[in-house]
């Protein structure tokens, strides 16, 4: 009971901060173009939440955060998304490389990353995927040498990079050792972005604008301080970080809200009335409804402290397939024109994208076939 | 397999009354006798278990007899029943029973002897029957004259007490109740494609019943919270069909290799999961709603009933094909899943109806642009077009 007490007591000083910042916050957006001056306002905002403790809110104090529980992150993330205010820009740094680097960063990169990370002075992106190793992460073929005087020599390729071009640091997956099983030859580095040898090219999508990029590492030199963990560990610590992401595509970040579906199908009265129009909208909406009251049971188990499993990435094929469905009624009812109004047409060419985004839909339903179900898994090819 | 405890938080109670009703219909070889059915065999009567176990009385509050127990712990109990494809006619039972208790003018020795389950009761409503039902509940004091026809009415074929909910002469809802057994009370069994279920038209001519005392809106609570109850009943049937086909593809080797590890086979059995948990999720959602959010409960409710019909539709048939050719002959289990699916789609009103409410429900919460929208759909989401 004192637990709920002090939850109640949380929300209303919350709620009480959000209304005192709410209107000169940036509005959330799903699914919607950023231009660099919405990036800019994004992190000054991110930098408002993190000073209020509202911005990692179950990261330590010694690292820059509130040392809040889970139900009280829970309860942030409700808050804005009920007042329509925008989250942390960097939920890369803050929810996947920054726990990250809490569980395998030296003293020295936690204590210089953390805090600028969180109050998104330093923006970072996961240099992971490569052209020839997308969801088979462990055969990314970008090298590290190590040179004779303890440093790195980096030359590779990375692509699908989400915001580079805004990062101040990424994360690097790389191969160090060539000679041993795939898995066990790999190393993760911290990369400044802006380091000589760097090259971010965007990468124009279906929506045309370029989320993604393609990042060049052409002898890139790194400091005998940039590994994390220790060479050789690199897939330990990918997996970490992907266990975190797991959790973060768990909320379902990317749904068409259905708020903005019934206006859109129900703006006019002649809508409302023809039978077909209600017949298909109902069936959407229970999907979204579906998608919706999974993730409350995913944040219920959060909020208890649990952490949710590989079942989690239902979620994301839910998100991506019902949004998908909802976008089309919403054009289907509003019209061939309502493709090229950003409402609705941006989501139409981001969700394609989105499927493969943080594992292909084919990986997660492997992982949890045989993580979940317990199915036999693939034969898989030796490395 | 640990999918079907994913992400559940039971309390202790619900825990015990799950296992209990485990144990329960466990002792009865209910998936036999829905094949013996089938053949023209007796349906099974699992009405003395459902009383035994204190089901008849579930939502019955404890000064009536009752358990005094919600939707919550109503879903779990036929969860547990559609696991085991049994039907403890509790889908017509039940939300007869909550109806009668919300109307402060029920009469207690009534609802006694229907928490005790001296008598079943079934609920005839035009929104959960058949295409083309009509009632109508002409007021005239405590009592209605009662006229109408309302095809395939759930557990109506061996109920002794007809809750009724019909259009008053202003065209809102209401509520009566009659004795089955009455004169001008016209009940047809009719023969379903899956033989576990009673099901029937009822004809009603004239006939005076006692009016329940219920807000309008109140009235169709009784109809959503059927859907409801037949979504639990169809998760549990979804989920035993996933198990069932998990484990077959576990266990079956073709061209060398289990079958589950194909791909093909592998994403097929975890669409079924996403989509039974899915629908389990809008199940919890609704019976939340049904104690603390009501005016969200036939949103919910309707929802859950889509979601589950397309989960159970979905598994129901993919589990024959898992199977191969042995999933589609007489003797195999899938078959009798199949058949519940087939007939529980269309029970309750039909998939269709459970859709259209949801988007009136969701219309009602938001007011069209163009500001020309009709008082009907103003007025709530309990109203039918």
């Amino acid at each position: 009971m004192a637990d709920d007490d002090a939850l109640r007591a949380y929300r209303a000083r919350l709620r009480e901060w959000l209304a005192a910042h709410a209107e000169t916050a940036p509005r959330r957006t799903v699914l919607e173009p950023l231009d660099d001056d919405d990036v800019r306002g994004r992190l000054a905002w991110q930098r408002t939440l993190s000073e209020a403790g509202y911005a990692g809110v179950t990261w330590p104090e010694r690292f820059g955060g509130a040392g809040g529980s889970p139900a009280e992150a829970v309860a942030v993330e409700q808050e804005l998304e009920a007042h329509g205010v925008a989250t942390a820009f960097d939920f890369i740094g803050i929810g996947m490389v920054g726990p990250t680097l809490m569980v395998h960063g030296s003293a020295e990169q936690q204590d210089r990353h953390l805090e600028p990370l969180l109050r998104g002075d330093e923006p970072w992106c996961q240099l992971l995927s490569e052209p020839g190793a997308g969801s088979d992460l462990a055969a990314v073929q970008t090298r590290a040498r190590r040179q004779d005087d303890g440093t790195w020599a980096v030359d590779g390729q990375k692509v699908w990079t989400s915001f580079a071009q805004h990062a101040a640091f990424g994360i690097l997956l790389a191969r160090t050792d060539p000679d041993v099983a795939k898995h066990k030859g790999l190393t993760m580095f911290v990369v400044p972005m802006d380091a000589p040898g760097v090259t971010i090219r965007p990468l124009r999508q279906i929506t045309g604008d370029a989320e993604f990029n393609e990042v060049f590492l052409d002898d890139v030199r790194l400091c005998a301080e940039a590994v994390i963990g220790a060479p050789g560990e690199g897939w330990k610590v990918a997996l970490t970080m992907l266990g975190f992401e797991r959790v973060a595509v768990g909320s379902g970040l990317h749904a068409t809200p259905l708020d903005q579906l019934v206006a859109a199908v129900g703006a006019h009265a002649d809508d409302r009335e023809d039978p077909a129009v209600r017949v298909r909208l109902g069936e959407v909406a229970s999907q979204l409804l579906a998608l919706r009251h999974t993730s409350e049971r995913v944040v219920e188990q959060v909020s208890q402290g649990q952490v949710p499993g590989p079942e989690a990435g239902l979620i994301k094929i839910t998100s991506v397939l019902a949004s998908l469905d909802a976008c089309r009624l919403a054009v289907d009812v509003r019209g061939a024109q309502a493709l090229v109004a950003p409402e609705w047409g941006h989501q139409v060419s981001m969700l394609p994208g989105v499927r493969s985004a943080g594992g292909t839909e084919e990986i997660l339903r492997n992982v949890i076939g045989e993580r979940v179900l317990g199915l036999p898994p693939e034969p898989r090819v030796a490395a | 397999m640990s999918a079907a405890a994913m992400f559940r938080a039971l309390s202790d109670e619900q825990g015990f009354l799950v296992e209990a009703a485990r144990d329960a219909l466990g002792r009865v070889a209910t998936l036999e006798a829905a094949r013996a059915a089938l053949d023209g065999g007796p349906a099974p009567d699992l009405w003395p278990l459902a009383c035994e176990a204190g089901w008849a009385g579930l939502l019955v509050a404890e000064d009536a007899g009752g358990a005094a127990l919600s939707a919550a712990e109503a879903t779990l109990v036929l969860e547990e029943c559609g696991r085991r494809l049994a039907d403890a006619r509790l889908l017509g039972h039940l939300p007869a029973t909550a109806l009668l208790g919300a109307a402060p003018d029920a009469g207690g020795g009534l609802l006694g002897q229907l928490a005790d389950g001296t008598r079943r009761a079934a609920l005839v409503d035009p929104a959960v029957g058949g295409r083309g039902g009509r009632l109508t509940l002409r007021r005239d004091g405590a009592v209605a004259r009662a006229t109408g026809h309302v095809p395939g009415v759930l557990d109506a074929p061996g109920a002794d007490v007809l809750v009724l909910v019909g259009e008053d002469e202003e065209g809102l809802p209401a509520a009566g109740v009659v004795a089955a057994e009455a004169g001008g009370v016209a009940l047809d069994a009719v023969a379903g494609y899956d033989a576990t279920r009673a099901v029937g038209d009822v004809a009603l001519d004239d006939l005076e019943v006692r009016v329940l005392d219920l807000a309008p809106a109140r009235a169709r609570d009784g109809a959503d919270l059927q859907r409801l109850l037949l979504a639990a009943e169809s998760v549990g049937a979804a989920s035993a069909a996933l198990e069932l086909a998990r484990d077959y593809a576990v266990d079956r080797v073709a061209f060398g290799r289990p079958i589950g590890s194909y791909q093909a086979i592998k994403h097929k059995l975890v669409e079924m999961l996403r989509r039974t948990e899915g629908a389990r999720s809008v199940v919890i959602a609704a019976a939340r709603q049904w104690d603390e959010e009501r005016e969200r409960f036939a949103l919910t409710a309707n929802a859950a009933r889509v979601t589950a019909a397309d989960a159970l539709g979905f598994c129901a048939l993919e589990s024959i094909f898992v199977h191969g050719g042995v999933g589609a002959t007489w003797e195999h289990d899938a078959s009798l899943t199949y058949r519940r699916a087939e007939h529980a789609r269309r029970l309750a009103g039909g998939t269709t109806a459970a859709a259209d409410a949801v988007a009136q429900a969701l219309f009602a919460l938001v007011p069209a642009a163009d500001r020309t929208t009709t008082p009907r759909e103003v007025s709530g989401q309990h109203v039918r077009s």
